[in-house]
C-alpha cells in the first residue's frame, strides 16, 4: 500500500456523475410531461382528478426548472470540478483527508437538500420566486452545501504543485462566486412568523413560509439580476470551464489562443451582470436601465464568442477528429449552439425585437437551444470523457454514442424551430388589431393554432430524453466494460463497438 | 440632480472605466508577449494537455523557493 504510486482520486466526482445522470432524467422526464401537458390539456389530469394538484403544469413546472438546473447542472459542474480541479492543479484529493471529507459532506449535504427541494415543491410549498422558489430552511442548506463547495475549490488551490491556474480554474471560481453573491441578495427573505401585519397579528403563516425582502419592481429586478446571471454563472461559466478543458484534452490539441481565453473570461465577466435588465424591458424599471440591459446584452455577443471561436479554432486542422470520435461531435455541436444561442439572446434583447419575443414561445425556444445543445450536450461530452478515466473501461459503445449523437440534435432543432415559430405567431396574433384599435383575437385564438407546434415540441424533448436514456445506459455499461491500459487514455477516449 | 439621474451618470462613468480597463488588459496582454521577452501566456495550455500525476508542472510552485 505504502509503495502505490500516487494516484487521482475520483471518488467524489464518481458520486456527482451518479446525481447528473439521476436527476438529468428525473428534470428531463418532469420536461417532456409537461411539454405534452401543454399540447394535450388532459394529460394534466393523467392520474385523476384526485391526483391533480400533483400531476398539473404549474406544480410540475419548477420541478422542472429546478431539477435541470440544480439537480443536473449542478451536479455536472460538481462532478467536473472534482476531476478536472485535480487534475489542473496537479495535487490528488488523496494527499488530503480534509478535502475529501468535505468533498463527500459536500455530496451528502447536497444530497439532504435534493430531497428537500423535490418534496416541499410537490407538495406546493414554494416562495413563488422563478428559479428561487426554495424557502428559507433550504435556502440555508444550500448556502452551507455553496460554502463547502468553495472550501474545496480554494482548499485544492491551496495545495496544488501547479503554480499557474489553469483557465478552466478561472471559470469554476466564477462560477462559485457569481452564484454565491446573486442567491445571497435575492434569496434575502423574512420569515412571516417573524413578520406582523398592519393589524398587528404577529406569527403569520406556517414556520417556513417567508416573503422577500424586496417589494414591487425592486424585487423584480433583483429577481431578474439574478435570473439571468444564474444563466451567465450556471449555464456559460461553468460550462465553458469544462469544455477548455475536455476539447483540448480530447482533441490533443492546444487551445487556439489562450490569450483570447483570458480576455473572453474578463470580458464575460465585466458585460454579463449587467444584461439582466433585458427581462423587464416595457416594465415598471426606469428606462434607462432598460435600455443598458439591452446594450450590454448586445456587447455580450463578443466575450461568448471570443470562447466559442476560440474552441472552434481549437479544432483548426483537426476537423476530420469531428467526424471520427462522437465525443467530438457533441463538444463541437455544443460550441456552435453556445454560439448560436448568444447570438439570438442579444437579439431578442433589442428593445423592438422584445417588444414581439417577450412572453411568446420563442424566449422558451432560446432557453432551450442553449440548455440542451450547449449546456447539455457539454454536460454529457465531459462526463463520457471522464469514464472511461475513472472507470479505468472503455466507453462500451461508440455506435450507441453516435445514434444518441443524432437522436438528440433532432430533437433539439424540433425544439428549437417549433418555437421558434410558435413564438413569433403568437407575438404577431397579440398585437394585431384593426383599424379602431380592437385586437383581432382573443388569448384562445392563438393556442388553437400553436396546437401543431406544442406538440412537435413535445416529440423534439421526448427525443432528447430517449437519447439521455441511451447517455445513462451507456454509462452503465462502461462499468462493466473491458478494461483499459494506461496509456489508451492520454487523449481520445477508447470506446467499444 | 435628483438620485436617479446621479445613479444613471454614476453608471456611465462606471461603464467607461470598465471599457478603459479591458482595452487596458487586452493591451498588457499582447505588449508583454514572450517574443518581446516577457511572459508566455500559450504555454499554460499545456496545463491540460499535461495533466497526469507525475507529469511536470508548467510553472511548478517549488519555482518560488529557489528564488
Amino acid at each position: 500500500m505504502e509503495n502505490r504510486p500516487l494516484e487521482y482520486d475520483y471518488t467524489v466526482a464518481k458520486m456527482f456523475m451518479f446525481t447528473t445522470i439521476a436527476l438529468g432524467i428525473v428534470g428531463m422526464l418532469i420536461g417532456v410531461i409537461l411539454a405534452f401537458e401543454l399540447a394535450f390539456p388532459e394529460i394534466n389530469t393523467i392520474l385523476g382528478q384526485g391526483l391533480a394538484e400533483y400531476t398539473n403544469y404549474s406544480r410540475l413546472r419548477p420541478l422542472h426548472t429546478d431539477a435541470v438546473i440544480f439537480g443536473f447542472t449542478l451536479s455536472g459542474i460538481w462532478a467536473t470540478w472534482y476531476y478536472v480541479g485535480q487534475r489542473v492543479l496537479k495535487v490528488s484529493m488523496a494527499e488530503s483527508k480534509f478535502l475529501m471529507f468535505i468533498g463527500k459532506l459536500h455530496f451528502w449535504l447536497y444530497m439532504v437538500g435534493v430531497v428537500a427541494v423535490v418534496a416541499s415543491l410537490f407538495l406546493g410549498i414554494t416562495t413563488s420566486k422563478e428559479y428561487a422558489e426554495f424557502e428559507w430552511p433550504i435556502d440555508i442548506a444550500i448556502v452551507v452545501v455553496w460554502v463547502l463547495f468553495g472550501v474545496s475549490i480554494f482548499g485544492l488551490i491551496g495545495i496544488r504543485r501547479e503554480k499557474s491556474l489553469y483557465i478552466s480554474i478561472w471559470y469554476y471560481i466564477a462560477t462559485f462566486l457569481g452564484i454565491a453573491m446573486l442567491y445571497l441578495f435575492n434569496n434575502m427573505e423574512i420569515p412571516t412568523m417573524l413578520a406582523s401585519n398592519a393589524a398587528g397579528e404577529s406569527g403569520i403563516g406556517a414556520w417556513y413560509h417567508s416573503v422577500s425582502m424586496y417589494a414591487g419592481t425592486n424585487d423584480a429586478l433583483v429577481e431578474w439580476w439574478y435570473g439571468h446571471n444564474a444563466v451567465a454563472f450556471g449555464f456559460t461559466v461553468p460550462i465553458v470551464a469544462m469544455i477548455y478543458y475536455f476539447l483540448p484534452k480530447e482533441s490533443g490539441q492546444a487551445i487556439y489562443s489562450y490569450k483570447l481565453s483570458l480576455l473572453s473570461f474578463w470580458g464575460l465577466m465585466f458585460v454579463y451582470l449587467w444584461a439582466g435588465g433585458h427581462h423587464l424591458l416595457y416594465s415598471t424599471v426606469p428606462d434607462w436601465m432598460q435600455t443598458m440591459g439591452s446594450i450590454f446584452s448586445v456587447i455580450l455577443i463578443l466575450p461568448s464568442w471570443g470562447s466559442a471561436i476560440n474552441m472552434l479554432l481549437t479544432m483548426k486542422g483537426e476537423w476530420q477528429q469531428v467526424a471520427a470520435s462522437p465525443l467530438i461531435k457533441f463538444m463541437v455541436l455544443g460550441s456552435t449552439f453556445y454560439m448560436f444561442s448568444t447570438l439570438e439572446g442579444p437579439i431578442q434583447a433589442i428593445k423592438s425585437v422584445n417588444a414581439i419575443a417577450h412572453f411568446t414561445d420563442w424566449i422558451v425556444g432560446h432557453v432551450h437551444d442553449g440548455t440542451l445543445g450547449w449546456v447539455g450536450f457539454m454536460i454529457m461530452a465531459a462526463l463520457y470523457h471522464m469514464a472511461p478515466r475513472v472507470f479505468k473501461r472503455e466507453i462500451y459503445s461508440k455506435s450507441l454514442m453516435v445514434s444518441q449523437f443524432w437522436i438528440q440534435t433532432l430533437g433539439v432543432v424540433l425544439y428549437f424551430t417549433s418555437m421558434w415559430i410558435a413564438g413569433i405567431t403568437q407575438g404577431m396574433m397579440w398585437r394585431a388589431h384593426d383599424e379602431f384599435g380592437n385586437l383581432a383575437y382573443s388569448f384562445i385564438d392563438t393556442v388553437t393554432v400553436l396546437h401543431p407546434y406544442y406538440a412537435i415540441r413535445g416529440v423534439g424533448g421526448l427525443l432528447y430524453l430517449v437519447g439521455f436514456l441511451m447517455f445513462a445506459y451507456n454509462i452503465y455499461k462502461t462499468m462493466s466494460a473491458r478494461p483499459v491500459e494506461e496509456s489508451e487514455l492520454q487523449n481520445a477516449s477508447p470506446m467499444g463497438a | 440632480m435628483n438620485i436617479a439621474e446621479l445613479q444613471a451618470y454614476g453608471y456611465f462613468a462606471l461603464v467607461v472605466f470598465l471599457v478603459i480597463a479591458l482595452y487596458s488588459y487586452i493591451y498588457h496582454l499582447y505588449s508583454t508577449d514572450k517574443k518581446k521577452g516577457g511572459h508566455d501566456y500559450e504555454k499554460f495550455s499545456n496545463i491540460a494537455l499535461n495533466d497526469d500525476i507525475s507529469d511536470a508542472p508548467v510553472s511548478p510552485m517549488s519555482d518560488d523557493k529557489e528564488k
